[in-house]
């Protein structure tokens, strides 16, 4: 085994051991790159060198959780997909008299806030509670505040368009030299808080599930687990949403979901469509 | 030398051309999976995927996270994620943030398959308007990889190519006309 195989280990059983986190199941190539962006990040030297500060320098874990989870997002990511969200899904949540979304692996929030605004403009908001979670604190303080770089959200309004939006995206946020703020009223029903989908569990009945760009971290095993755990979760009928380029097919647990919109990694549980497991 | 087990090949602006020309030389008979990262700028590398499937032998398709390379298959890197292979000898992506201002990044694919092949690895980099790449072929030829530059002269933008000259050097570098046969005669065994 090659020295630095032998490092990623020492590390992972580190976090495991000394922390309760578990990245065993993690996908190797993304991961190992990640672990050595810290090295460098807290000019380490090498793996082991962090290991021994993750084992005895206070405060350090969530400075490495933050470098593992590398919250990277955009508002409206994918307009094709909350196209689709708007006019295949919500019609269908417009049926229930109260909703619950579930958007898991917020990072920043940005999705959080696009969702709220496509919400908003159906009139379903105000009968709709968002449980947006992360593993990452740190993320989920930004994704309160939900105040963003100007540079970053320059493409963010043609998304809007191209989603579908029906009103003016500068009307959902101040900008202030180089930041713009998102309108707080869009937060209204929203509860941020800290869930890891290794380790916790099942805590409402949601109606649907967005997880976009998360499950790509995971090796097979975390997946299925986790794909098990959106389920069990899910009422029936109810919506799984994935990143465009996801693939469940080695997951056992997809095949409680059919296809709503099989390119855009939209899902329903036991719905009537076809099978989204076709192995 | 050692047998090659597989081929990575990255490139930018004039890259479609360059991959054309390549693909359309390449022996059918080539078991290698061939792996090819090309910054597009469009959501989609589906257009992409069509046109060398026009040109090529081999079959091209677009590199789906979790599934095993193929041999003798072209597998190209989907717009917006970085393309990463297992020791596993599948595909994952990342969407973590750009690297060389790239994602795909043609660093993040090389990097990530030297660690897996080692040696037996032979890499491609061909015409681009910027550095991504360069480092990663250093990767492969530290691993003892075998890298290919297109001669920048005959490139369509030369930046990305005397990159790679300037920080990896090459084991080869030859005009775009003679990639194909120098990845034929290295990889057919
Ligand atoms: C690339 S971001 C996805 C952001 C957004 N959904 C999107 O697609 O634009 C991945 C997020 O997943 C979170 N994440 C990774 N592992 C997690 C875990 N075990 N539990 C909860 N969140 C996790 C990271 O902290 C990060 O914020």
């Amino acid at each position: 085994m090659d020295l630095e195989d032998i490092e990623i280990q020492l590390f992972v059983q580190a976090m495991r051991l000394r922390h309760g986190y578990d990245f065993s199941d993690y996908a190797p190539a993304s991961l190992k790159r990640r672990v050595h962006q810290l090295v460098r990040t807290h000019d380490s030297g090498t793996v082991s060198r962090l290991v021994e500060r993750l084992l005895h320098e206070e405060g350090f874990l969530p400075r490495v959780i933050e470098g593992l989870s590398v919250p990277v997002s955009e508002m409206f990511r994918d307009p094709p997909v909350f196209r689709a969200l708007r006019d295949k899904v919500l019609p269908v949540l417009a049926s229930y008299p109260e909703i619950n979304i579930w958007q898991a692996g917020c990072a920043y929030g940005q999705e959080v806030y696009s969702l709220a605004i496509l919400l908003e403009e159906a009139g379903l908001y105000d009968r709709t509670r968002i449980y947006a979670t992360d593993f990452n604190d740190a993320a989920l303080a930004v994704a309160t505040d939900g105040i963003y770089p100007t540079r970053e959200a320059r493409d963010w309004s043609r998304h809007y368009i191209e989603a579908g939006g029906s009103q003016s995206f500068s009307d959902y946020y101040s900008a202030r030299y180089d930041f713009i703020k998102l309108d707080q009223r869009l937060r209204r029903n929203v509860t941020f808080f800290n869930h890891n989908l290794v380790t916790d569990e099942v805590f409402c009945e949601a109606h649907l599930i967005l997880c976009r760009n998360v499950l790509i971290y995971f090796s097979n095993g975390l997946q299925d687990r986790t794909l098990g755990l959106f389920r069990d979760s899910l009422v029936r009928g109810g919506f799984l949403c994935l990143g465009t380029r996801e693939n469940i097919d080695f997951s056992p647990s997809a095949a409680s979901f059919t296809h709503v919109d099989g390119a855009l990694r939209i899902y329903q549980m036991g719905g009537s469509g076809t099978k989204a497991l076709q192995r | 030398m050692t047998p090659c087990e597989a081929i990575v090949m990255g490139c930018s602006a004039g890259g479609l051309v360059a991959l054309e020309r390549v693909l359309a030389g390449l022996d059918p008979a080539l078991r290698q999976p061939i792996v090819v990262c090309c910054h597009t700028g469009s959501p989609d590398v589906s257009l992409l995927v069509e046109l060398l499937h026009r040109h090529s032998r081999l079959p091209v398709t677009e590199a789906r996270e979790r599934e095993r390379l193929q041999p003798g298959t072209v597998h190209v890197a989907p717009s917006g994620y970085h393309l990463l292979i297992e020791a596993s000898h599948r595909f994952a992506i990342s969407v973590d943030p750009k690297v060389a201002y790239a994602r795909p990044s043609i660093d993040v694919l090389f990097e990530t398959a030297a660690a897996v092949w080692h040696e037996r690895l032979v890499a491609v980099l061909m015409t681009g308007a910027n550095s991504d790449g360069a480092l990663g072929l250093k990767a492969i030829r530290d691993a003892g990889g075998y890298a290919i530059v297109q001669d920048p002269a005959t490139a369509e933008v030369d930046v990305m190519p005397r990159a790679g000259l300037d920080i990896a050097g090459a084991d080869a570098c030859v005009a775009l006309d003679a990639i194909a046969d120098a990845l034929n005669r290295l990889c057919l065994s």
